[in-house]
Parts: structure tokens; sequence; C-alpha cells
């Protein structure tokens, strides 16, 4: 080997001992999930008809832009179902952990003098990077092989060994490529949080243009990777060109990350920092000024976000309008409301996805002040004359006013798109009405964060799981009829379906009540306990 | 009245006692040295005083309010410089200076802050993710100083400072004294703290093992003593406080309790004495005393 990448496989040994918890809760739940899911979806229709009768309505464009384009809807099988319901959504996890461990053993160990202290070894200027890549390529490999195998012993309707090992194989370069992706912004930025939001920005930019390419224009979910990806048409048609084409272009940017890595100075970027000001101005002296400052950039990225998630949802709409009036089993099956067109049955559900996306954001901006406090920046705070109400207060009031300002932007993107694209376009006041009756399960969100940054600063994280819940009995609680009281578990299973149903004023107060309680007790929480460094 | 005072404060971090019983008093227009090996407890009394940690129990007032309960009135007038400065990377050294001046809601003095900037050698433009471990001090020090407050808190302050900027250090600290302020301040260089700290604690296992004045703290020990006489002498390690008796070529090296010194000097005069060298004890000797071995005995 190369003096280059001397003791790479040392370095590998060394990465897999640091993250061998992480790493299996990771690849045991991608796996248990899958083979779980797929366990029930021969059970989810008695008869082909009632098979048949659903793939008809899976061609509807709301579902397409959510979950990706059916194939082999004419003959609706186990695993034509189980690629469609799953394949999207499970990449979307590993492409997540992608960028999440390559994330860590890169930019974050070199910002944090790890790497520094590594590259002082007998260690070759390449060999972390290249340690980190093959690491998170084995990890996806094994769990390719470990859904592969998992899926097959099923013996579920055409998902014979070369299907479930394609499928395996879907999942796991996924992550690879997002790994890469990763690993290149590590080398581009100059530090862990830039590294993370352009990562996860390709990432949610690869899904919109795959969501909106899969309705309208096939070329264009081509260029996402979460497009190609989903062209595999597995357990259809079993195609692997679009496995071999991503793993091609992950070497490809792998192979620019080294060369980078290699031009560049121990923690530098390419992507210059500016200097600044000798003096605060006015704005920046309080600690709600501070905390805005700190999450400027983060706030506008996602309101602008937010705006094209809503356009991009929207410019569908048109779609749906048409596939709706010319669908007569669809007719059939859904009574008609007085004065409701189907569009705006539909509408409900994005509405509650959007919803749910949209509550990203304030929780981000909330739980902001945990990483503050771990990286020992709180304690600067409150050894001035501050009080703890006021620390947790100004990031409070940034969430808390994060939830209406982000749904609005979202429903002026999904409304001009509206009008754009439809004949007989929903009014602004209807998609006001079904994404503000979100609102109080947005703000139940903020105050769970609230209560655990209280009381169990060291598991935030449960707010990001109990969102991703949240998410996922709505993504795929239809699909899978899951009973409804899984759906009550979440807070915005407890949300009117504007506007089918009307905006219950008594309940929607005691969601609210339900927030402020969460936000109180958090703040009581947050006065008693001791602030950690 | 103190101005920090500290009443068998213990801290319990699960089953593990950081402090078992604390005490000290800290007087106006006092700099107040408080020092012990690693993991002794210091930046937990200091974090316990800053009412970042609440106190398992005893007492910790500051300005003779409870260091947990009020402490927003009482960082109006308190300045606080620690050990590992973590700042804000995506702001300048400047932007932080004005941030935590204005946050202690003392006044914005421009001039003392162009001052201080000057004479810490620090460029206020750069973000503070390019500062070097001395240069993020150097923006704590600066806004600590640039306030106008009655008691400066400082966790080994001079962390990672050159020794030309430990030396400005030192003389706004003596400007401090002076203008009756009290300065409470933790550090592990000895000489340091042997120049401008008119009181020492030495914390140890989360206890105070010892406290007082320079002075005082010498009388409790031994001075060093080196001896050259015309007749040789034998039985000097029977002689009541004398120690640790080393024969190197002529001389003789050993330790005297201090209030053993005139009996010893009496006695040893009689052989007729060549040289001798008579040393206080340092910082430093102190300092190892107490900190080897289990109970500090030697």
């Amino acid at each position: 080997m190369s003096k280059e990448f001397i003791n790479t496989g040392k370095l590998m040994g060394f990465i897999l001992r640091r993250d061998r918890m992480r790493m299996s809760i990771w690849v045991i739940s991608i796996v248990i999930f899958t083979v779980l899911i797929a366990s029930i979806v021969p059970d989810l229709y008695a008869t082909g008809a009632d098979r048949q009768l659903m793939a008809e309505t899976m061609k509807n464009p709301a579902i397409t832009v959510m979950i990706g384009p059916g194939y082999g809807l004419d003959n609706y099988t186990d695993g034509a179902m189980m690629a469609h319901f799953m394949l999207l959504f499970s990449a979307l996890a590993t492409g997540i952990m992608g960028i999440l461990f390559a994330t860590r053993h890169t930019r974050e160990d070199e910002e944090e003098g790890r790497i520094e202290m590594i590259r002082s070894l007998p260690v070759g200027p390449l060999s972390p990077l290249t340690a980190s890549f093959l690491y998170i390529a084995i990890v996806n490999i094994v769990i390719s092989l470990a859904v592969a195998f998992g899926l097959y012993p099923l013996g579920l309707e055409d998902m014979d060994l070369n299907g479930c090992l394609l499928y395996g194989a879907s999942l796991g370069v996924i992550g690879i490529f997002f790994a890469a992706l990763a690993g290149l912004f590590a080398q581009l930025t100059s530090n862990t949080r830039a590294t993370i939001g352009y990562s996860f920005g390709f990432l949610i930019l690869a899904y919109i243009v795959r969501g909106i390419g899969d309705v309208e224009n096939e070329a264009l979910s081509l260029i996402s990777p979460l497009g190609l990806i989903l062209r595999t048409q597995v357990f259809v048609n079993n195609y692997w060109w679009p496995v071999l084409l991503t793993l091609g272009i992950s070497m490809v940017i792998f192979a620019v990350s080294l060369y980078l890595n290699s031009i560049r100075d121990l923690g530098a970027g390419f992507i210059p920092t500016r200097p600044g000001k000798r003096n605060a101005s006015r704005f920046l002296l309080s600690p709600l000024g501070l905390s805005l400052r700190l999450q400027r950039t983060t706030i506008i990225s996602w309101t602008v976000g937010m705006f094209i998630l809503g356009l991009s949802y929207g410019s569908i709409l048109g779609d749906l309008e048409g596939f709706l009036d010319t669908s007569g089993i669809i007719q059939q099956m859904i009574p008609q409301a007085e004065g409701l067109s189907l569009t705006e049955r539909f509408m409900t559900m994005l509405m509650t996805i959007l919803s749910i996306l949209g509550t990203m954001p304030p929780l981000m901006f909330i739980l902001k002040l945990n990483s503050e406090e771990k990286k020992n920046r709180t304690e600067a705070l409150l050894s001035k004359a501050i009080s703890r109400n006021q620390v947790l207060g100004s990031y409070t009031l940034i969430a808390v006013l994060a939830v209406p300002l982000m749904q609005l932007i979202s429903i002026i993107g999904l409304w001009s798109a509206a009008v754009v694209v439809m004949d007989d376009a929903i009014s602004f006041n209807t998609f006001f009405k079904a994404g503000f009756a979100h609102i109080p399960a947005m703000w139940i969100m903020v105050g769970l964060a609230i209560l655990l940054i209280g009381y169990l600063p060291e598991h935030t994280n449960l707010a990001w799981l109990y969102l991703g819940y949240a998410f996922f009995v709505v993504y795929l609680g239809d699909m899978l009829q899951l009973p409804d009281w899984l759906n009550k578990l979440s807070p915005f299973g407890h949300i009117p379906q504007v506007p089918i149903e009307e905006i219950n004023m008594a309940k929607s107060l005691l969601l609210i009540l339900v927030a402020v309680v969460l936000i109180i007790v958090g703040f009581i929480g947050y006065n008693k306990r001791d602030i950690h460094g | 009245m103190a101005i920090i005072e500290v009443k068998n404060l213990v801290k319990k971090f699960g089953n593990f006692t950081a402090l078992g019983g604390v005490n000290l008093d800290v007087n106006p227009g006092e700099i107040y040295g408080f020092i012990g090996p690693n993991g002794a407890g210091k930046t937990t009394t200091i974090r316990i005083l800053l009412g970042i940690l609440k106190a398992t129990s005893g007492q910790a007032t500051i300005f003779g309010m409870d260091a947990w309960k009020d402490a927003v009135e009482i960082h109006k007038r308190v300045a606080y410089v620690p050990g590992e400065v973590n700042l804000w990377p995506n702001l300048t050294g400047g932007e932080v200076i004005d941030l935590f001046v204005k946050l202690r809601e003392a006044n914005n003095n421009k001039r003392r802050r162009e001052e201080l900037i000057e004479r810490f050698d620090l460029d206020p433009s750069k973000k503070c993710r390019t500062y070097s471990k001395g240069n993020r001090q150097k923006v704590a020090l600066i806004a600590a100083f640039a306030s106008d407050a009655d008691l400066y808190i400082l966790d080994e302050p001079t962390s990672g400072l050159d020794p030309l900027m430990e030396r400005v250090f030192q003389e706004y600290v003596l400007e401090a004294k002076q203008e009756g302020k009290s300065i409470f301040l933790s550090s592990h260089i000895l000489s340091e703290v042997e120049r401008l700290c008119d009181k020492v604690s030495i914390i140890r296992n989360g206890k105070i093992i010892e406290s007082g004045s320079l002075e005082e703290l010498r009388h409790l020990t031994r001075t060093s003593v080196v001896l050259e006489t015309k007749e040789p002498i034998y039985d000097l390690d029977k002689l009541k406080g004398v120690h640790n008796v080393d024969k190197k070529n002529n001389s003789l090296y050993f330790h005297v309790d201090s209030d053993q010194m005139d009996q010893v000097m009496k006695y040893i005069s009689q052989y007729g004495i060549v040289k001798l060298e008579v040393a206080p004890p340092t910082l430093e000797e102190l300092f190892m005393r107490h900190y080897k071995g289990d109970g500090g005995e030697l």
C-alpha cells in the first residue's frame, strides 16, 4: 500500500470499536424494520380484487410524490407493494445514516482536533478519510446482505433471491452514496455544522427533485440519486444498473474528496470564511439576539426550504385533480362530500406531512440550546446577569414563533403553485385553515423538546424519535392499515382533517393547553437542574 | 462582611462526592488563591459559586446573597473567566466581548475596551473559530476586565497565555485589588499565586486541607537547611523537629519544623558553622507536600 494510506486498516478497526453500539443500533433497526413490514404485507389485502383496487388508488400523483412511482401496478404482487411502500422510505434512512456517520468521522473529528492526534502517529495523510469511507461501505454491505437474507426466507410472492439481493443493495448503495457526499462536503466546508447542513440540504433536494420528476418528467428523477434507485423496479423487473451507476458515482465523489483532502491544510476548507465585525451590533446584545444570530443561517435556509417544499407539493395538485376526475374507481370509493372537491380531500394528508416536516426547524431551534450546553457555552451566559428563564425563554420564543412562520411559508408555497397548475384552484383560505389546524400538534412537539431539555438533557433525541414516529404513522399508516390507536399516540393524530372535518375549537385549545403545560414543566426542570459542560 | 462565604459545601454527583464540606471566606480587597491537584474540586466549587451547579448541601453566598437563588443579581457585579473558554465559532472576538460586557449589565467603556485589546494584543475582527486557545482566553479576560465588577472569579485564567501576556494579566489583577475589588483565583501556576495572593487555600479530594496567608502556611511547615560544620555532627536526626537528614559531600541537608528552629540553631552552633543556607519553603514545596501521598503527611 502506498504511504498515503498507511495504517488505514488499523484506523478502521478503531472506528468500528468507537461505533460498535451506534452502528449496531442502526443496522439492527433498519433490518428488523424492513423484515417486519415485509411480513405483514401479504395480510394487507384479502383478495386479489381488493389489491387491484388499492393499486388503482396508488396511481394517485399525491402518493407518487411522497413514496415514488409504482411499478407492476397492473399485477400488484407482494413484492411490488413492498418495493413501492418501503424502498424510498428505507433508502432515506440509510442515506441519513451515511451522512451522520461520514460527518462524525471526518469533519467532526477534524474540528475537535482528534484527526490531528491521529495524524501525529505513523498514519498516512489520506488514511482517516479512507478508513471512514471503507467503514461506512462495509456497514452498508452488511445492511444489504442482512436485509436480503432477512427478506428471502419469508418466501413472498415475486420476492426471489435476486430481487431480495437487489432490494438490499439499493438501500446499501444509497448509504454509500450519501456517505461519499458528506465526505466531499467535509473537504469543502471548514466545520461540522456546514458539512451536515449541506449534506442534508442535498438529501432534501434529491427527494424533492425526485418527487416532481416522478410526477412530471422521468428524466428529472434520474438526476436524483433517490429517483435513480427507484428505477431498479425491484421485485418487478429487477434492473441492477441503477445500483451499479450509483456505486460508480459514489466512487468518483470519493476520489474527488481524496484529491481535495490531499491538497488542503488540516482544519481548512475551500469555502472561505469572511472576516467579521470589530464590534457587536445592538441587535446581538441580548440572549434573544444572540440565539437569533447563532441560528440566522439555519432559520433562513429552513424558511426557503419550506417554501420550496410547499411549491413542489403544490405543483402536483394539477395532476392530482386530473387523476381524480378520470379515475372511476376512486370516484366510487370515496363518497362525495358536500361542496368539496376530491383534491381538497387529498390535500389534508399533504398538509399533515408538510406540518410534520415543518416541525423539524422549530425542534432544531429549541434543541440548539442543548448543543450549546454540551459545548460549555451556556455556562458563559449564565455566569453573566442572565437568568435561566431568559436563556431558555429566548430559544423557546424562537421555536414557538417558528411554528406558524414555517406553516405560513409552506402554505404560501403550496397555494402559489396550486393557483398555477389547477383548473379549479383551492382557495388560500382552505389551505390556511388546514395548515393552521396543525399548529397545536407542532407546539406539543416543541413542548416535549423543552420538557426533555428540563429533565433529560442527555436524551433530547427522543423528540426526534417521536417526530419520526408521527411521520411514519401518517406516511404509511393507511397503506399498512395500522390500527387507529397508533395514530392517536401522535399529537398529529388528534388534528381535524380540515376541510373534511371542522376545526373543533375546544379540542384545539386543549392541545394548546397540553403544549403550554409541557413548556412550563420544562422551564421548572431547567431552573432546578445542574448545567453540564 | 465577607464577599464570598462558603460553609460546609457538599456536592455529590450520583455516588461520587466531589465536594465533602468546603469552607472558605474571601474578604473585600483580597486576592484569594485556590489551588489543588486536578480533580480536587476547584472547578466544581467555582461552578456552584456561579449558580451553574446546585449544591447538595451547605451554603454558598456572594455579597451576602445565595449563589443559586440570586445568581442573576450577583452576576451583575461578578466577572468570570474559565480555564477552557468556549466561544461561538461564527462570532468575532469583538462581538463576544461586547456581548459579555452587555449581558453583565455593565457600561460598555469604549476606551477601556480598546486599551485592553491593545494591551492583550488581540485582533477582535477575527472569527472565534480561528482563535488559538491563548487568544480565546484573551477574549474572556478582556471581557472580564472591561466590565466594572466587584468580584473576579478566575479559573486558571492564564492557561495558554504567553509569559508577556501573563504579566499584563497580573498587572490588571493588582490594579483591581488596588481599587478594593476581590479576586478569587484558581491556578496551577504557583509563582503567579505566590506573587499575587494574600490568602491561599489548598483543596484536595473535595476538602480544604490548608488555608491561610502564605506566611501562616509557611509557619506550619518546615524550613530547608544546608549546613557545613567544622566538626561532624552524627546525631542530628535524633534532635526534635529535624527531618529528612541527608549527607552529600561535606554538607548536611535537612528540614526543620518552624517552631523548633531556635533549639536546632543553638545545638548546631556548638559544632562551628562553616556554611549555613536557610530557605523558607516555596509554595511549590508546600504544594508537593500536600499533594503527595494520601493525607499529605511527609
